[in-house]
């Protein structure tokens, strides 16, 4: 049998329930492997030692130790968004998709690191330091979900939670070397998941393999009361979904995925990826997305207007840090609160939000990016009638230096420019390993038509079982 | 790259007192620069003719989910209070707003 920090998350949860293993040595093992890492990865924010002692039922999950981002609010572990503005927060209630993972026996590890209130894509603008990609200490992890993707990528977590506003599940998954999924706009509950840009963002998973995806979001999808945007699929059963078989279907490779600023030998990974592909009988083609480029710029708009209004909510009254002082005026202390608690990413997105949905600028700056939207939408739309899948680099380029593109914002903005579109569409697409440059991971991106996870997972699935890149594992 | 003015230092000032975050001066003077920049780039969407299109809230093609008003329990008030900074009699504890 393989060691047990190498077994994924199903072998894991099957040697459990046969007792082959105990719940002991997988707590016991997780927790000193983080013991042994996380001083040099930072990966987690909180670590749940309680875990030893929590009880959980035999189900999908079992006893299976389960990383999750620290916007996801968990009862009685600190969710602080890596933010200062939420430091010692205790949410008093479970995210619906952290509640399912209990309900299924799944064990909360701990809460991960990421950019503050999931603003970035490197996770160095989390207040409680970066976190250090396992493959290269000296690169980011990606963002902004880089401690759920490098927990998982160095053994510190089975799997984990992640979301994904504009690549934030991604982009991670791609530079670490794992597999992450952003879901259907409305696929998985957003109930507990501390609101960033509402209408663009999904929770999704992040591990080691395919199957391991299908299995956790089988777990945490569908639609809850306490979301009304949720609803549920035409089948939960994306397991199923999982054979070595894309005879037949029928490929896009969206030309504009592949311009200006993408690294040649990523493209180059992708398209060994995209004839491998071809070679079990997948057709393919070029098309043209004639809207594309103006997606960062759409994107950016929508989601600063939509942060600046959600995070109003934080003037520390009724939870958070507070600046409070009696008998000083709310203005004052509530924007003192605000300049203590924010970072310096976070206060830049919340002005320009302020900027863009201001009175003679909404027209010109939100509702044309809404506008915009609408035609990317249907550059997809049209898409979808004529292929399966399209398939394109996660990342135009592998994990870059710490403090390369942290002083230069706009820098940082235009990495996101293969995630972002997907976001806008709403549709569903999955990141997974397929190859390296200069020892660092790259990502194949495969997306699907709304709802149609299935196909995704198994063009995802084939890829991954006549490759070997997720058998890779970081050197730490 | 900025070839016009977007946002003056002023501007930036207004928009912190709309947003309720202070500026320092040194932040009011990296902000102005940085926003210009910024918005430079977002007039990139001035190219796209969107004369007959709708704009796009929400992906999801739903309209008024209703359930039945029925009563659940609620917090109990000490979790509600747990994570305040400061509260008094059970109440939370706000600025003085008039």
């Amino acid at each position: 049998m393989k060691r047990l920090l190498e077994l994924t998350l199903f072998e894991l949860v099957d040697a459990l329930r046969r007792g082959n293993v105990s719940r002991e040595d997988v707590v016991d093992a997780y927790l000193s492997r983080i013991k042994e890492v996380d001083s040099k990865l930072h990966a987690y924010l909180a670590v749940n030692e309680e875990m030893r002692s929590n009880s959980s039922s035999e189900g999908l999950l079992f006893n299976a130790p389960i990383a999750i981002k620290d916007n996801i609010s968990t009862r009685g572990l600190p969710t602080t968004c890596a933010s200062k503005i939420l430091e010692g927060y205790i949410p008093p209630y479970d995210a619906t998709t952290v509640a399912r993972i209990k309900a299924e026996g799944g064990l909360i590890i701990g809460k991960t690191n990421m950019d503050e209130f999931a603003m970035g894509s490197s996770t160095e603008n989390s207040a409680y330091g970066p976190t250090y990609n396992p493959w290269n200490l000296e690169c980011v992890p990606g963002g902004s979900s880089g401690g759920s993707a490098a927990a998982v990528a160095a053994r510190e977590a089975v799997a984990s939670l992640g979301s994904d506003t504009g690549g934030s599940v991604r982009c991670p998954a791609a530079f670490c070397g794992v597999v992450g999924v952003k879901p259907t706009y409305g696929l998985v509950s957003r109930y507990g998941l501390v609101a960033y840009a509402n209408s663009l963002e999904q929770i999704g998973p992040i591990t080691r393999d395919v199957r391991d995806a299908a299995l956790l979001l089988s777990v945490i999808c569908g639609r809850d009361p306490n979301d009304s945007t949720s609803v549920d699929p035409p089948s939960k059963d994306y397991l199923s979904a999982l054979v070595v078989d894309v005879k037949g279907l029928k490929a896009g490779i969206p030309k504009e995925f592949f311009g200006e600023g993408t690294d040649p030998r990523v493209a180059e990974a992708v398209w060994r990826a995209i004839k491998l592909l071809e070679s079990h009988g997948m057709e393919y083609e070029e098309v043209s997305f004639p809207h594309l480029p103006y997606s960062l710029p759409a994107y950016y708009i929508i989601a600063m207007s939509e942060a600046s209004s959600n995070l109003a909510r934080y003037d520390g009254v009724r939870y958070g840090f507070s600046a409070f002082e009696e008998g000083e005026e709310w203005v004052k202390v509530f924007s003192k609160t605000r300049a203590l608690g924010f970072g310096a990413e976070v206060k830049r997105r919340i002005i320009l939000g302020t900027f863009a949905l201001s009175a003679g600028y909404y027209d010109q700056y939100y509702l044309k990016a809404l506008k915009v939207r609408t035609l990317i939408k249907g550059d997809f739309d049209c898409a979808f009638k004529k292929f399966d899948v399209l398939l394109a680099p996660t990342m135009p380029l592998p994990a870059f230096k710490i403090g390369e593109r942290i002083e230069d914002p706009l820098a940082m903005y235009m990495v996101d420019i293969d995630t972002v579109p997907i976001n806008l569409a709403g549709i569903p697409a999955i990141s997974v390993p397929c190859g390296f440059v200069d020892g660092l991971p790259v990502g194949l991106q495969i997306m699907a038509a709304p709802f149609h996870e299935h196909v995704m997972f198994r063009v995802a699935y084939t890829y991954e079982q006549c490759s070997s890149y997720h058998n890779l594992k970081p050197p730490i | 790259m900025a070839s016009r003015k977007l946002v003056s230092l002023e501007q930036t000032e207004h928009l912190s007192w709309l947003a309720k975050v202070e500026l320092s001066e040194e932040e009011k003077r990296v902000f102005t620069e940085q926003l210009n920049r910024i918005l430079e780039f977002f007039r990139k969407l001035d190219e796209v003719d969107t004369s007959n299109v709708q704009p796009t809230y929400h992906v999801v093609e739903l309209t008024n989910v209703f359930r039945e008003d029925e009563p659940a329990s609620p917090l109990p008030q000490e979790e509600a209070l747990r994570n305040a900074a400061h509260k008094k009699n059970g109440y939370f504890v706000a600025p003085k707003i008039v």
